[in-house]
């Protein structure tokens, strides 16, 4: 396990690597950079020069390439030209980081508790209007539009009823301390109820409209799983054994149908990032979504590239807790793994 | 009264846009305590079909079951799941085909085993579990306090049978089902899985039914054997005179296919022609009509019925001639 563990870091080493050689060669192919978006029309051509200078854009690529690699390995990714100019991209992430974090956990959390428990019912119902329904339910979750759904949940809930806040993260009025970055827990580590529930009402239209896909997707697996299962030998071996029936599903099929459950849950975990840009835009949530967002308008290299880079590296971790968490539910992956 | 009496089951797969398929065509047949009895015939004749309707695991949609399996004298066709599982584990056993399938991957040995002692005896964890231990210990495990915490995929085959054998008598059901528990292994395997579940039934007094397309697994432990055919039993017989005296042309057409110690060098083994998709329905006369070398015109046309016949039950209208040495054969 070990072993496995510090093969699939070194691959992290390099997938990171080479995804920082074609962020940088792509970034910098792009039409417009920085000096037209920090000028917009009205530069000289020598306040451009100079500006190019400044940013060190004159260099041959591959000098600028090391030249920001050697900076990247001690954690420096340069200066923010357009997000927040001035301040260290690092730093500018950083502060950014929890706040996308908080959304995804409450996105993934989400999905799973609700498409898990549905699934395994749709499964059981087969064929009938429960399991119909959820099944064009999921169909209209993975096809709407993510910024759709976040616009008509912010018009409807906050907007219109006026149920809970158009966007932020936490009320302005509320003085708050600052421990993780994660609002939610922070509020209940520091027991300030109050801005603990502030943020989690803040939370929810955003969190819901980011879990739509992951969401619909983990409730087809999960069904289609749970379908595949029910009709294994086993489970008709533990059926024989007259075993209670929380006993057969939890045990017998819940466990075996979760394996393709998790491969999924660690894929859609990773493509969170692209719903997080839209859904931080629609709900002003200052994550690094947002950043994101903003960075690509305004060509603020160091920003996207620390961006994207964190977010390459956070898919990839993701993916290895859950192949160590497949391990962990499947015995047999477990021994092959001692074996080689 | 007979541990187990099963009268005109039938078992019906209906399927939206097919037709539906008899399965089990009005079987009957007894079990009594103690007793084994085998029940034979190629594979699709309907025999998993009717351990699994006895057994009540049948798909709940999609199947019609009807007629009647009466276990100590409750009728288990209409039970409600609730009684039912209080019964299946504990009064009825089963041991299946294919015990890697069989047997749940990602759960430990001893815990599969230790289930079933906690549903039905009321056992605290640690006692299901040491008695789990001593259940390997007797179906032959080596080592069982360490195979408990084994997984499926680490024990061999015969292992993985001889575990499911110990679930399925954990609680010393009064009847276990063995459905083909030996054809998924070696042949060097098979020998030794009948011989232990020859010797746990005799020890505990259960009752066996013995599902096999091998006739040869049959003629060592039955007292009893039904020979199935298209969903119907086609004869029943005590086990000396069904060998020694087939009746129904198509039990004389298994037993000239299977190697006999008792037959002359060189004998050839015939095959019985044909196969199952030969078949004509029972309702237009005989299904082994058309593969049968003693078929005769009524055979085409009247469905025979299943009658007694010095002893045993035939569904024939023209059957094997008994031979004048009959009661000489040896296995
Ligand atoms: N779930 C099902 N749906 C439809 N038909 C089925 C189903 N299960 C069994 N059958 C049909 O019922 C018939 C009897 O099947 P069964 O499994 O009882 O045969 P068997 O005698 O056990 O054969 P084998 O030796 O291959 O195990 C077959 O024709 C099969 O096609
Ligand atoms: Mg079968």
């Amino acid at each position: 396990m070990l072993r496995y563990t510090i093969r699939r870091v070194l691959q992290l080493a390099l997938v990171v690597l080479v995804l920082s050689v074609l962020l940088f060669a792509w970034l910098r192919a792009l039409p417009g950079g920085p000096v037209s978006a920090l000028l917009g029309d009205r530069g000289t051509a020598e306040s451009r020069a100079q500006l190019r200078e400044a940013l060190g854009l004159d260099d041959p690529i591959f000098v600028q390439y090391f030249a920001f690699l050697g900076r990247a390995l001690t954690g420096d990714f340069g200066t923010s030209t357009g997000v927040s100019p001035g301040k260290p991209a690092m730093e500018l992430f950083l502060e950014r980081f929890p706040a996308t974090i908080e959304l995804s956990i409450a996105a993934i959390v989400i999905a799973l508790i609700g498409a898990i428990p549905l699934g395994y019912l749709a499964a059981r119902r087969r064929g009938g209007w429960f399991d119909n329904a959820s099944v064009v339910g999921s169909m209209i979750g993975i096809s709407i539009p993510i910024f759709f759904l976040a616009f008509l949940l912010k018009y409807l809930l906050a907007i219109k009823l006026g149920w809970l806040p158009t966007g932020g993260r936490q009320s302005a009025g509320l003085d708050a301390t600052r421990v993780t970055g994660f609002f939610v827990l922070d509020g209940l580590l520091t027991r300030e109820w109050d801005a603990s529930l502030d943020a989690l009402r803040h939370l929810l239209l955003p969190a819901l409209a980011l879990s739509s896909i992951p969401f619909a997707v983990i409730f087809r697996i999960t069904r289609a799983s749970v379908l595949d299962v029910m009709d294994e030998d086993y489970v008709r071996t533990a059926r024989s054994k007259g075993l209670a029936k929380r006993i057969v599903r939890d045990r017998h099929i819940l466990r075996n149908a979760m394996l393709p459950v998790v491969t999924t849950v660690g894929l859609q975990t990773g493509a969170l990032l692209s719903g997080a840009v839209l859904t931080e835009t629609v709900f002003s949530w200052q994550g690094v979504g947002q950043a994101l967002a903003v960075g690509f308008e305004r060509k603020d290299f160091p920003v996207l590239q620390v961006v994207i880079i964190a977010a390459a590296m956070a898919y990839v971790l993701v993916n290895l807790i859950v192949d160590l968490s497949y391990a962990a539910i499947d015995p047999r992956i477990r021994t092959a793994g001692k074996v080689g | 009264m007979a541990l187990l009496e099963v009268r005109d089951l039938s078992v019906v797969f209906r399927r939206k846009g097919e037709e539906p398929t008899i399965a089990v065509d009005g079987i009957s047949f007894d079990v009594e305590p103690g007793q084994t009895v085998g029940l034979v015939g190629e594979s699709g004749c309907g025999k998993s079909v009717t351990s699994l309707a006895i057994m009540g695991l049948l798909p709940s949609r999609g199947v019609d079951v009807s007629g009647s399996v009466s276990f100590e004298g409750t009728e288990l066709l209409h039970l409600s799941q609730r009684r039912l599982d209080e019964r299946r584990g504990r009064d009825l056993g089963m041991v299946f085909q294919d015990p890697l399938s069989s047997l749940n991957p990602v759960v430990p040995i001893g815990v599969q085993i230790a289930e079933v002692l906690q549903r039905h005896r009321e056992l605290s964890r640690k006692q299901a579990r040491s008695e789990a231990a001593e259940l390997l210990n007797r179906v032959g495990i080596p080592d069982p306090a360490r195979r408990l915490d084994e997984y499926p995929h680490q024990l061999s085959g015969g292992m993985r049978q001889r575990a499911l054998i110990a679930i399925a008598l954990a609680c010393r059901p009064r009847l276990l089902i063995a459905d083909e528990p030996t054809t998924a292994l070696d042949v060097t395997i098979q020998a030794q899985i009948l011989n232990l579940l020859t010797e746990l039934v005799a020890d505990t007094d259960t009752a066996l039914i013995m599902i096999t397309h091998d006739l040869g697994v049959v003629a060592g432990l039955c007292d009893e054997v039904n020979v199935m055919y298209g969903g119907r039993i086609v004869e029943r017989a005590e086990r000396h005179a069904l060998f020694t005296a087939p009746r129904h042309p198509y039990t004389n057409g298994l037993l000239e296919s299977i190697p006999r110690l008792d037959a002359p060098r060189g004998e050839r083994l015939v095959p019985i022609r044909g196969s199952v998709v030969d078949n004509i329905p029972w309702a237009d006369g005989c299904a082994f009509a058309p593969r049968c070398p003693n078929a005769i015109e009524p055979c085409w046309s009247v469905t025979p019925a299943l009658v007694a016949d010095d002893g045993r039950m035939l569904r024939c209208h023209n059957p094997v001639e008994v031979p004048v040495t009959a009661g000489e054969g040896v296995r």
